[in-house]
């Protein structure tokens, strides 16, 4: 059955999206199961991509399952735009779909994101696909997968709750600070792919869909709208998230994941906002950075 | 078979895309009626309605064994889904991924619904029903609803929240349910509990 892309579409000589459709049909009627059982990793046949498992590959055959023309894609790398891995995904999917781009939160419909949750609120609407490692989060506890696969089974989780615990005996609190198992709907435990725990609360009852690809793992897991995602934790000893005395060198931004910049060789540092989209978008409303207030008084 | 097969999508790529978009956002927001796009020149072989062509067109392959009910299962629709598709068409229930449901509901317990292990391995039921519209006495809530919200389903049994709680017990195994009506979408994922709003 030959394929009847509109002329205007330029795909590079592949397929719409790089996969073949009987791929795609694979991943979607994964994806569609993953959606009916929150927070349990459906395995799936994950394909050779033209770059090394470890770079998105999961993330990248999500996205190109779901994408479509009408789709408006932002690829962020541990929230900026313009990083390697983030500047090669969004490429990658301009040649081969020819779908508009954006670095804007608020304008995409599809956002493929290592390690991080846009600053903006997501909206209805949205859909975040993750690239994620490491899918199965008892994994560092339970080598076999055969045994994790029985403890999702049966719910039997105590051993999680024993390694936070020991945590908190070794070093008076939990010491995860990015992966940071949580449970959804009540039932799974997942693993957020490798989003700093700040992240975490902004998976809990979100408006918008998120989808889970772990290429060399072959597992595809969802979290739909609206669904409890809470991190595991303690009576005594709640979750909680980071948070920093200062403020965004570029923005001052109080409120945002901050990343910590080396800026010279005699120990000079910033701390700037991780997401860019959010930092650029303050500067462009008029605030002003920690450093520059400082110049100012 | 002779000239009597009707098309397929027009556009095989894209129109698979926008109907699976549309498969998706109808499971991941029960409650909510999604219209799928027309991609049937020809339009679907009887009985089947529109909706419930498209999807079988979008979803199924040779990797998923598809059971047909006595109203469903027709030489035309038969034909139809091995050339399209080219998807096993089977008589056992136990051995579907995917069952078009055209006629009244069967006995649904001898769907396959999943292990503890491997809960996704259970089957999708495509029900064709009588209407779907937005607002009436069943009450929605779970998973992708914000709150709860409200519809009404026509042509399914009355004891249908009873058969679903049924369903909803075995989680995480269960069946999916996507109802179709004329080219309207309904999904029900097995983590949508269902009540009978009382006046």
């Amino acid at each position: 059955m030959s394929t009847q892309l509109p002329t205007q579409i330029p795909t590079g000589g592949y397929n719409f999206a790089y996969l073949d459709e009987q791929t795609k049909r694979m991943i979607r009627r994964a994806i569609l199961k993953a959606v009916a059982i929150p927070g349990y990793q459906v395995p799936f046949g994950s394909r050779e991509m033209p770059l090394p498992y470890g770079w998105g590959t999961g993330g990248i055959q999500v996205t190109a399952a779901i994408i479509g023309p009408e789709d408006t894609l932002k690829v962020i790398d541990q929230g900026a735009d313009d990083t390697t891995n983030a500047v090669n995904i969004r490429s990658f999917f301009q040649k081969t779909t020819g779908v508009a781009t954006t670095e804007k939160t608020r304008e995409a419909s599809l956002i493929q994101t290592r390690h991080r949750i846009p600053e903006t609120a997501l909206s209805e609407g949205q859909i975040m696909v993750y690239q994620v490692p490491i899918p199965e989060p008892l994994r560092w506890l339970e080598p076999r997968e055969g045994e994790t696969r029985k403890m999702h089974g049966l719910a039997e989780y105590g051993v999680m709750q024993v390694k936070l615990y020991e945590d908190i005996a070794h070093y008076g609190h939990i010491s995860t600070a990015y992966d940071y198992p949580v449970r959804v709907n009540g039932r799974y435990i997942m693993s957020p792919s490798p989003i700093p725990k700040f992240d975490n609360p902004k998976m809990d009852n979100s408006p918008a869909l998120q989808l889970f690809g772990a290429g060399r793992e072959k597992r595809i897991y969802a979290i739909p709208p609206y669904t409890s995602v809470k991190s595991l934790d303690f009576e005594d000893h709640p979750f909680e998230i980071e948070t920093w005395d200062g403020a965004c060198a570029i923005c001052g931004a109080t409120d945002s994941y901050l990343d910590e910049i080396v800026t010279d060789d005699t120990g000079g540092r910033i701390f700037v906002c991780s997401d860019t989209d959010y930092c650029g978008e303050r500067v462009e409303a008029g605030h002003k950075g920690a450093d520059d207030e400082e110049k100012a008084a | 078979m002779t000239g009597t097969l009707l098309a397929g999508l027009a556009d095989p790529t894209l129109d698979s895309q926008r109907l699976f978009r549309a498969a998706l956002e109808a499971l991941s927001r029960p409650g909510r009626i999604v219209t799928l796009p027309d991609t049937l020149p020809d339009g679907p072989p009887a009985p089947l309605m529109p909706a419930t062509a498209a999807l079988a067109l979008a979803l199924f392959d040779y990797e998923t064994p598809v059971w047909l009910d006595e109203v469903a299962n027709t030489p035309a629709v038969c034909d139809w889904l091995r050339f399209h598709c080219g998807c096993p068409l089977v008589t056992d229930k136990a051995a579907a991924d995917f069952a078009i449901i055209a006629g009244a509901l069967p006995d649904l317990s001898d769907f396959p619904v999943g292990s503890d292990a491997f809960p996704d391995r259970s089957a999708t039921l495509l029900v064709q029903v009588a209407g779907l519209e937005a607002g009436g006495d069943l009450r929605l809530s779970g998973p992708g609803i914000d709150g709860d919200i409200s519809i009404t389903i026509k042509g399914l049994p009355d004891t249908l929240p009873t058969l679903w709680e049924a369903n909803q017990s075995l989680f995480p195994c269960g069946l999916d349910l996507l109802l179709t009506a004329g080219s309207m979408l309904l999904g029900l994922p097995r983590t949508t509990r269902i009540d009978r709003r009382k006046e």
